[in-house]
């Protein structure tokens, strides 16, 4: 047992941190320019971090869960506006159902409130969106087989920004899903699934873990610097306290999402599925908090459009929604311990 | 990174897992019930003996030197077993070891990991909580002795304790929190009375008051030099902050294990905001146990004494609180008359954000000395 991040792991952090601070946005103006977007988007591309999930040999992936973990805490640090959820779960859906890697930049459908991939019997269903989809003209929707799935691709409309104005969602357009083509294709079973859900929630419980990092250093560093009454306002306990609180809410919270990045690759697709479960509860009730007291902190700068809080909190609540926020994820952790009483959660 | 065991950790977990097979006493919580107390001595020296209890300390003082995360695998054991948690008492030890001198350490740290000798802590007074440099208690020189006078409050197992740490001022001179002093005092002599404190939930074994009037203490039992009271009292406070130095996730885990236990057996009982209370006391309690993982893991290269027992402090408030407010919604309709046990769990999870420094102070810690906010 030692859950410190290995030395492999620690570089990994540090490069992506470099090209996340060198190119990624650094106030609400940035996110207008292309350029920079662009610049760190080639970056990211030829970085390899979105094809960590891809097989290397047979059919394990190139890297664990923890290493995707270390890449989304960092990219949702530094906001980085570039798609990396999106296409990793895409890849995760190609690797566990045998299919070869997508050539162009590929995202996954899910049904409108985001909680669950899309699953295409015939037709697309109304409101099916592909969040993360920058740059993607498809996706990848679940298509019933039986008691699994197979996959299909859609095509995607121009991606537009949604609440997270970081990460643009696209909507599916009409027309048929094509089925994903390859040799060595096997339907996908409910451990499959059960896997991708943990990688889908780990991930999400990473970035929502950066997005805290960000919002309580933006914080931090606005209270040591904004006086009144003569002071810095970080001097009063009142602010200490919120802030503290920030603080240690984020520790727990990556304490919960480690064990769940951890567990995807380390531990039975259903245990593993119910640790994420437990860490998106944990890290998307902490997220909110943390960003409601980093605008907080802000006052009337906090709600306005320039201050970057509203960024960070946006971006946490596009990671909350993915695979289910903080009821769907309780449900999981309820459904597992067997407490579901005379009606359950709700 | 892995949570999992090594292979050594493996044989480590399945030993204990045996060992408890055979050994649980099955003693009530101690949070909620006196009968703990008359079982808790024999209970640490049977531990300690089955080689299980201060794993990770050094061998020189009856600890068996092994890597810090071996207390996580004896916090998940006990829990699963339903055994006791770990006698709570680590802070004292890592106080010790890291004030006292060899001397000192010798003729007293064995006794307090082996379970042989029971040790409470005189330092909280009643006008000086919070502010623990305000004490009053004192210690004047008499030849070869100290003699102690003063009055100390909320001070855990006072009534069993054979010796007392207790911090007192030996200079008056000096700036206050540069005059006081640590001293091992045997509570057994003329000149100590003790009082039980009972508390919110009733139990009367946790909590004392303990006053000192002419108490006397071989100068030999100083620990640490004279004046090096108050950065021990830190030392050990930023312990007693920490669910690994108290064995308080493996605590919590049995505590909500009991709960599960309870509402999965018929759970038709219940409905959802018990559930939704539940699922928050498991969520709440998982993470403290991964939580301790990262902090234990950090220090397989050695100890160091920073403000992170603040942040733990916290995490560890808001799971046992939680859990609390889990027993209060599962148990609190069959309060009247019946077994009260989770009304008293809920009421002592209530201290847990004072004792060992309130959460306001860990507050104050987490802002000046890790986000680095600006003085108040």
């Amino acid at each position: 047992m030692d859950v410190r991040l290995s030395s492999e792991q620690q570089a990994l952090r540090d490069s992506v941190a470099q090209v996340v601070g060198r190119l990624g946005p650094g106030t609400v103006r940035d996110l207008d320019d292309t350029e920079r977007c662009a610049k760190l988007d080639a970056a990211v591309a030829a970085s390899g971090w979105r094809e960590l999930r891809v097989p290397l040999e047979g059919r394990a992936p190139l890297a664990s869960g923890v290493e995707s973990a270390v890449v989304a805490e960092e990219l949702g640090r530094g906001l980085a506006d570039t798609p990396f959820l999106g296409p990793t779960l895409a890849a995760e859906l190609r690797r566990l159902a045998g299919a070869p890697p997508s050539d162009a930049t590929e995202t996954v459908a899910f049904a409108g409130t985001l909680a669950a991939a899309a699953t295409m019997a015939s037709g697309t269903p109304p409101g099916t969106v592909a969040p993360d989809a920058r740059g993607a003209t498809t996706a990848l929707v679940l298509v019933p087989d039986g008691p699994r799935h197979v996959l299909a691709s859609v095509p995607l409309g121009p991606s537009h920004p949604g609440t997270d104005l970081t990460r643009p969602g696209a909507v599916v357009e009409p027309g048929p899903a094509v089925p994903v083509e390859g040799p060595d294709l096997r339907p996908l079973t409910d451990d499959d699934l059960s896997t991708w859900t943990a990688l889908g929630l780990s991930l999400a419980c990473a970035d929502l873990v950066g997005v805290m990092r960000g919002a309580v250093d933006l914080a931090v560093g606005y209270a040591c610097d904004r006086r009144q009454f003569d002071r810095p306002i970080g001097s009063f306990q009142a602010v200490q306290h919120l802030l503290a609180d920030a603080y240690v809410g984020m520790e727990g919270s990556r304490s919960v999402a480690l064990h769940a990045a951890w567990s995807v690759d380390a531990l039975r697709p259903d245990d593993a599925l119910v640790a994420a479960a437990v860490a998106k509860a944990y890290c998307a009730r902490a997220a909110r908090t943390v960003c409601e007291t980093a605008i907080q902190v802000h006052g009337g700068i906090g709600n306005t459009w320039e201050c970057l809080a509203h960024v960070f909190l946006r971006r946490a609540l596009l990671s909350t929604a993915v695979l289910g926020g903080v009821g769907a994820s309780l449900d999981r952790v309820v459904a597992h311990h067997g407490i579901g009483g005379r009606r359950g959660l709700r | 990174m892995d949570f999992g065991d090594a292979p050594e950790e493996a044989e480590f977990r399945l030993r204990l897992r045996a060992w408890l097979d055979v050994h649980n006493p099955g003693l009530p919580a101690s949070s909620t019930d006196d009968e703990y107390w008359s079982g808790q001595a024999a209970w640490h020296q049977s531990l300690y003996d089955g080689g299980f209890f201060g794993v990770t300390w050094p061998t020189s003082i009856g600890g068996q030197g092994l890597p810090s995360v071996y207390d996580v695998i004896v916090d998940d054991e006990l829990a699963a077993a339903g055994a006791p948690p770990r006698p709570s008492l680590g802070y004292l030890v890592e106080g010790i070891l890291e004030h006292a001198d060899d001397d000192v350490r010798a003729r007293f740290l064995p006794g307090i990991v082996n379970g042989r000798d029971r040790w409470c802590q005189g330092f909280s007074e009643p006008d000086a909580g919070s502010d623990l440099a305000s004490l009053r208690t004192r210690a004047d020189r008499d030849g070869d002795e100290y003699v102690i006078t003063g009055h100390k409050v909320w001070t855990s197992y006072s009534d069993d304790a054979e010796w007392c740490l207790v911090l007192a001022r030996t200079d008056h001179e000096v700036a206050r929190h540069k005059g006081i002093s640590a001293f091992a005092l045997p509570m057994g002599q003329p000149g100590v009375e003790r009082r039980p404190l009972p508390m919110i939930n009733g139990i009367t074994k946790e909590f004392g008051e303990v006053l000192f009037d002419g108490a006397r203490v071989p100068v030999a039992n100083m620990i640490g030099r004279p004046g090096e009271g108050w950065p021990l009292a830190m030392t050990i406070v930023s312990h007693e902050r920490e669910p690994h130095e108290l064995g308080f996730a493996g605590r919590y885990a049995k505590q909500v294990s009991d709960l599960v236990a309870r509402v999965s057996a018929d759970p038709e009982e219940y409905g959802a905001e018990q559930v939704r209370d539940l699922a928050w006391a498991i969520v709440e309690s998982e993470m403290l146990q991964l939580h301790v993982r990262r902090r234990l893991s950090d220090r397989l290269d050695g100890i160091v004494h920073g403000p992170e027992g603040s942040v733990d402090k916290l995490l560890m408030t808001w799971t046992e609180q939680a859990v609390g407010h889990a027993a209060l919604s599962i148990g609190g309709a069959r309060a009247t008359g019946g077994d009260d046990t989770l009304v008293k769990v809920y009421l002592y999870s209530r201290a847990q954000s004072v004792m060992g420094g309130t959460s306001q102070i860990q507050r104050n810690l987490v802002a000046s000395r890790i986000l680095r906010l600006p003085a108040s």
